[in-house]
């Protein structure tokens, strides 16, 4: 049996709509993990211990266990306990929250490398502790740590299409359905791929102007 | 001048572990006055200074700035507001300038004066026009930090402090990292400041600069003022065999 792309074209509509699922849950993921993981680290620096240690428990839960069960466990799990989310929320909690804590493990190491001299001179302004941090402190860390954060935003995209098995018809998903209906893996497999580049081409793109736009004002 | 000192320390001593950086200093200054603290590195002068604004907490002994007790002990919460308060009448410049290189020179000053006394955009505006123009950088205004001299970065961060509009200015070694030729720029404007009766103390070991403007000058080692006086007396004629070292060494060369 020869490969045969003309088969592709008819899906092209439900590909797209995949594939602008595939962008909402990761843009939504992306803003949820990157300002996540600023509160999470903020949290692990600097909070007393009583909330940072139920903080680790959670960060390590994150950390330790693997994506898909997290999916699970909040979309299929959480209505055990009356929490009923749409399967498009339940993917970007899920998302968000796993890369939130991987981010915050970064932002902690850019916080930690701001130098002292920058705490000093804004507390002799007279700045409290938390108008320094959010102010000076971290806007510099989260500047220093844009392009790794960014390598973390990349897989994020990537890691969406496990979202497909809670049902939200993204991309994988949509491929997916497309083979059910023509028995064609091969094709449509591919196609999904070639828009996942095209997407990862769009992602590093804006990507590299935010680290730009950053280089300029440091 | 008020018999009244703008700033008081009584006893102050601080210690590391068993290492004694300052043992038992009392030192008052009036307002108006310019004081000069010169020394050895290690001597304890830098921790002196950064413990005025509680920087460095003393370990023991208290720093009384305007009858308000700085290091006064409080609960940590009330003391954060009682020193955040404090501190905005303290301007501090430090050696390595420490300006926000996230913020333009416009935002390096008017940030605190916006978050903490409340003023509008155009206020603050007006205000970072005023400083800059008495440091002479008004055309640096939107210029980032990362594009300005050593020389000018330090005259922004005095127009920075100065824009808390403070009692008293506190220099910790404030052209020690400039080169050479961008100390004098930094050195004119804190002349200004001198003779528009500032309150300042400064920690420099840039002799003739303390001898043109200091009123008093302190010499230290290892923890103790061993000498202070006008700084005729102290340059020109000290008492103590430790300050005539210290300047012999220093001197050499510088006239």
């Amino acid at each position: 049996m020869g490969l045969d792309f003309s088969v592709v074209p008819p899906f092209a509509g439900a590909l797209l709509t995949g594939a602008l699922w595939t962008i909402a849950i990761t843009v939504s993921a992306a803003i949820l993990s990157f300002f996540g993981g600023i509160l999470f680290a903020v949290i692990a620096l600097y909070a007393p211990l009583v909330i940072r240690l139920p903080f680790r428990l959670f960060a390590w839960l994150f950390m330790g266990t693997p994506l898909l069960l997290q999916l699970f466990l909040i979309y299929f799990g959480l209505i055990q306990i009356g929490v009923d989310l749409p399967a498009f929320v339940a993917g970007v909690i899920g998302l968000g929250l796993h890369f939130a804590v991987y981010n915050s493990d970064i932002i902690q190491a850019g916080i930690r490398a701001v130098d002292v001299g920058q705490y000093e001179g804004a507390r002799t302004l007279g700045l409290s502790r938390i108008q320094t941090l959010r102010k000076i402190i971290v806007p510099q860390a989260v500047r220093s740590v844009i392009p790794p954060i960014g390598n973390n935003m990349i897989a994020l995209l990537k890691d969406s299409a496990l979202v497909s098995v809670i049902g939200v018809a993204e991309l994988t998903l949509s491929s997916q359905m497309a083979i059910s209906r023509t028995f064609r893996p091969f094709e449509f497999y591919v196609a999904a791929a070639a828009c996942y580049y095209v997407i990862n081409l769009g992602l590093e793109a804006g990507l590299r102007r935010i680290e730009r736009r950053i280089q300029i004002a440091r | 001048m008020t018999d009244r000192p703008i700033i008081d320390i009584r006893n102050a001593a601080k210690s590391y572990g068993t290492l004694e950086v300052l043992k038992d200093i009392s030192l008052t200054v009036q307002k108006g006055q310019i004081v000069a603290i010169i020394g050895p590195s290690g001597s304890g002068k830098s921790t002196l200074l950064r413990a005025i604004n509680d920087l460095d907490p003393l370990t023991s002994g208290e720093v009384w700035l305007d009858d308000v007790q700085v290091n006064k002990k409080l609960p940590t919460r009330q003391y954060e507001a009682h020193i955040n308060s404090v501190r905005q009448n303290i301007g501090m410049v430090f050696q390595h300038f420490n300006l926000f290189p996230h913020l333009n020179v416009r935002d390096n000053i008017t940030l605190a004066p916006k978050m903490l006394k409340g003023i509008s955009k155009a206020e603050a505006d007006e205000l970072a026009i005023e400083q800059l123009n008495k440091v002479g950088l008004l055309d640096r205004i939107d210029y980032y930090p990362s594009r300005l001299s050593g020389g000018q970065k330090q005259r922004v961060a005095i127009a920075r402090a100065l824009a808390m509009k403070p009692k008293v200015m506190l220099f910790d070694e404030a052209t020690s990292a400039l080169d050479p030729e961008l100390v004098e720029e930094v050195n004119l404007v804190m002349k200004q400041l001198a003779e528009e009766h500032m309150t300042m103390i400064i920690v420099t070991h840039e002799m003739g600069f303390a001898q043109d403007v200091c009123d008093r000058v302190l010499f230290m080692d290892q923890g103790v003022v061993v000498e202070e006086g006008p700084p005729e007396v102290i340059f020109k004629n000290p008492a103590n065999e430790r300050t005539k070292n210290f300047l012999r060494k220093h001197l050499k060369g510088q006239h």
